[in-house]
């Protein structure tokens, strides 16, 4: 082959405060930006959800300021129905994309993706870049629908046409709210692209000396395959969001079809599918909650064998159980749509392959729970929250075997039960991934130690409550509490259930409230925090082989070397009881 | 741990061929053999050529997930409903694809020029290719005249609104060929046999951008 070395990099570090905290090139201060943007919108995202329970329960209760931020929305500080399905939209968004997909794959994996791998940066800095500040784009006009036209769109994340496709008749924020929703998305999508590249060919290309691939950590090989699915998901939903836009805007007929009445008027598109919008929707939305949730498996499984102090149990079965969960996540999107009237060997296909997936997601589990097995357990609170983590997707993922089949998810489907399942499942598993993984990088990414017992004291409220409120739903579902509602209190066969409703808005305040804890020990931890060593765990991979936080260049001009794979805890005759992975052979010699 | 005599850890140890060899074409880059070592102490750090082609690859990998999903909702699209008329294409397309066929002639004449190190001729071709590109645009753009001039606009008919849609991606995502080939073009001289990732990769994506035109004009002509 011609020229290797094409771009050398003028890898100095940037000395303004412009190129070396807004527009920087580095992988760790853009992992930064992204995790506070994500912390920032799951803020934003956890008021919201705090108000729509308010809401439920107390449907005619004056909620303070919310007719400052709409007064035709909330008059009088009453949310009206139709605000109710705004808050609804901005809830699910804000989460799936600027939390879910943003945290867990671009913040951790930017910091330690290089790190890991023991190269200098990710291969293409100036795309790096380019992925947050678009996805921070999508995120101002996301927030912007709140304070322009009617306010945010109604049709909820999943923006089912025809409603989203033809403009404010269908309702307030209809319009202006709906066209910045599908710009906000699109801008999201460019970003992942760029991001998804960027994760593949650092991980194909930049492995340090003797770092194979089965020798990852299964952080990277969660980071790679994620980075997979969004490479060949998102480019779907701008697909999607492009054809929805010129229904909108340029009088098209893609998903509006014929003789559609809306509010009393005749919408003039003609012979276009609201179908065909949900199949490529969900092509992209079924990966989409691995995308969420095979970096928290990761995490998970990094940590847990860290404080096991023992090697992950079937680490290769572990990486072909997440390219096998990959691989099937394509091709499970009908399952979202078994109400849609599709046939029922269609339906049957979909069914099949959905519970197919249990099997690597029960390797996985197994495996988690062999790598406690007989372990010197250290229950500090990343631990906590790993072990949590994999509590949460068992209880979520136990229903979705539910609702895999057509006949039961038929009956459940419009109800409070696939709310509880993936909220469990996909939300506050995924969350508790990243409160793991910050609690276990917070040492390398901000060179101080969080505080173990407001850890402890948050780790616990926030894991009762996630229980209380979401178990209940599956109740509410199987009682025929419809989602959606934004008011039950009038429904004769729904009165019984309210006081299970206030249940659960009680168990949110608390656990939102909760949230101030972390908040404090996060912030409080940055600046006054216990100052950490280089490996305060006693973890082996390379992240651990560098000063905390780590210098400009991650391995000051070094060069690491890899022997051996990422979980070598406890082994037999070696002087410590973990082995580095650039400890050279003899282990004695560490 | 007291003890002196040490039992070797469980795990293999590393095979001599994992590691980089030193002696490898300077070096041995990606795949767990380390990269970009040729720099030596205090040289920099440099991402290898290959970095570049796979991520190349993987953006055309984006690219066809895009035009996958177009084409899904064109097959859907039309057999679905019964408003489908087919737009009459102009006949300027022929010769724009004619014309984009030519542009990847001559990228590969320049390609050709470049292995032999013949920079003059090299700079001609990387011209004449960014200018049959310019041409390829400004054709597309005749086309949409055309279909205006006769009334057919991007919501007259749900056949015109994929015309419209297929030939603006498509022509998008050339203008970024284009881009590329103006960089080229800018830093010409800095191209010989042994430096020029930028060059095949720029090949790379402009071929696909002609083969992706083919593509779009037999699905938007083919009767299925």
């Amino acid at each position: 082959m011609e020229a290797h070395a094409v771009a050398t990099h003028a890898h100095a570090a940037p000395t303004g405060f412009i190129r070396k905290y807004i527009f920087s090139l580095d992988h760790k201060v853009i992992g930064k930006q992204y995790y506070f943007l994500a912390l920032f919108s799951v803020v934003v995202g956890i008021l919201l959800s705090v108000l729509m329970r308010w809401h439920l329960v107390w449907p005619d209760a004056r909620i303070p300021l919310l007719d400052k931020l709409s007064p035709t929305g909330a008059p009088g500080g009453i949310m009206t129905p139709e605000y109710y399905l705004s808050l609804l939209t901005m809830h699910g968004t804000l989460m799936v994309f600027f939390v879910l997909t943003t945290a867990p794959q671009s913040g951790f994996g930017n910091f330690l993706l290089p790190i890991q791998i023991g190269a200098e940066d990710m291969a293409f800095p100036r795309l790096n870049m380019l992925s947050f500040w678009v996805t921070f784009a999508g995120l101002v006009v996301l927030l912007s629908s709140f304070f322009v036209g009617d306010g945010p769109p109604l049709s909820g994340w999943t923006a089912y046409t025809p409603l989203s496709a033809v403009g404010s008749v269908a309702g307030p924020g209809e319009g202006t709210g709906q066209t910045l929703w599908v710009i906000s998305i699109a801008l999201f999508c460019v970003g992942s692209l760029l991001g998804a590249l960027n994760f593949i060919t650092t991980t194909l290309d930049l492995r340090t000396r003797g770092l194979t691939l089965m020798r990852l950590p299964l952080t990277c090989w969660a980071w790679f395959i994620t980075a997979v699915l969004a490479l060949l998901s998102f480019a779907v939903l701008f697909a999607a969001g492009v054809l929805l836009l010129l229904d909108r805007v340029g009088g098209t007929s893609f998903f509006v079809p014929a003789g559609l009445v809306v509010s009393d008027q005749r919408i003039a598109h003609s012979g276009g599918s609201p179908l065909l919008w949900q199949h490529l929707f969900w092509f992209f939305g079924h990966p989409e909650v691995y995308i969420a949730i095979l970096p928290g498996m990761g995490i998970t499984s990094h940590v847990l064998s860290t404080f096991s102090r023992k090697p992950i149990f079937g680490y290769r079965a572990m990486v072909y159980a997440m390219m096998a969960i990959g691989f099937l996540g394509f091709m499970v999107w009908g399952h979202h749509m078994f109400v849609s009237g599709m046939s029922p060997y269609v339906g049957f296909a979909f069914s099949v392959f959905t519970m197919a997936i249990g099997v690597p997601s029960a390797i996985k589990t197994f495996n988690w729970l062999g790598t406690l097995w007989g372990g010197k357990l250290r229950l500090n609170t990343a631990m906590l929250f790993a072990i949590g983590f994999v509590s949460l997707f068992v209880s979520g993922g136990l229903s979705g075997l539910f609702l895999a089949q057509p006949p039961v998810d038929t009956n459940l489907h419009a109800t409070y039960f696939v709310v509880g399942h993936f909220h469990l499942v996909m939300g506050v598993a995924a969350i508790f991934g990243m409160f793991a993984g910050t609690f276990f990088w917070f040492p390398k990414m901000f060179g101080r130690m969080m505080n173990e017992t407001l850890g402890k004291i948050h780790f616990w409220i926030t894991f009762v409550g996630v229980y209380c409120i979401f178990m209940p739903m599956h109740f509410l579902g199987l009682e025929g509490n419809i989602r959606r509602y934004s008011r039950f209190t009038d429904v004769n066969f729904l009165v019984p259930l309210i006081p299970l409703h206030k249940f659960m808005t009680i168990a949110a305040f608390v656990t939102a409230g909760a949230q101030f804890i972390f908040l404090f020990n996060l912030f409080w931890s940055m600046f006054k925090g216990e100052k950490a060593t280089e490996n305060p765990w006693e973890a082996t991979s390379l992240e651990w082989t560098v000063p905390s936080p780590p210098p400009f260049d991650n391995f000051a001009g070094r060069h690491p070397v890899v022997y051996r794979g990422p979980y070598e805890f406890s082994v037999p005759g070696a002087p410590k009881d973990y082995v580095m992975q650039d400890a050279p052979e003899p282990v004695a010699a560490h | 741990m007291g003890s002196t005599t040490l039992t070797p850890p469980k795990t293999k140890p590393p095979r001599g061929t994992r590691l980089g060899k030193p002696g490898r074409s300077g070096d041995g880059f990606g795949w767990g053999d380390g990269h970009g070592f040729s720099g030596g102490p205090g040289g920099g750090w440099s991402v290898p050529a290959r970095a570049y082609r796979t991520g190349m690859w993987l953006a055309l990998g984006a690219i066809v997930m895009l035009f996958a999903a177009f084409t899904s909702a064109l097959v859907v699209r039309r057999g679905i409903s019964n408003d489908w008329v087919p737009t009459a294409l102009p006949r300027i397309l022929y010769l724009n694809t004619v014309i984009l066929a030519a542009s990847s002639l001559t990228l590969e004449l320049g390609r050709r020029a470049l292995t032999a190190d013949l920079a003059t001729q090299f700079s001609r071709w990387l011209y004449a290719t960014a200018g049959l590109g310019i041409a390829f645009v400004a054709g597309q753009l005749t086309a949409w005249h055309q279909l205006a001039a006769r009334g057919v606009y991007l919501a007259t008919n749900p056949s015109s609104s994929f015309f419209y849609l297929l030939t603006a991606a498509h022509g998008v995502h050339l203008l970024g060929g284009i881009a590329a080939l103006a960089y080229l073009c800018w830093r010409v001289a800095g191209f010989n046999s042994s430096r020029r990732t930028a060059v095949d990769v720029t090949a790379i994506y402009w071929h696909f951008m002609t083969g992706l035109w083919v593509y779009i004009l037999v699905l938007l002509t083919a009767r299925f």
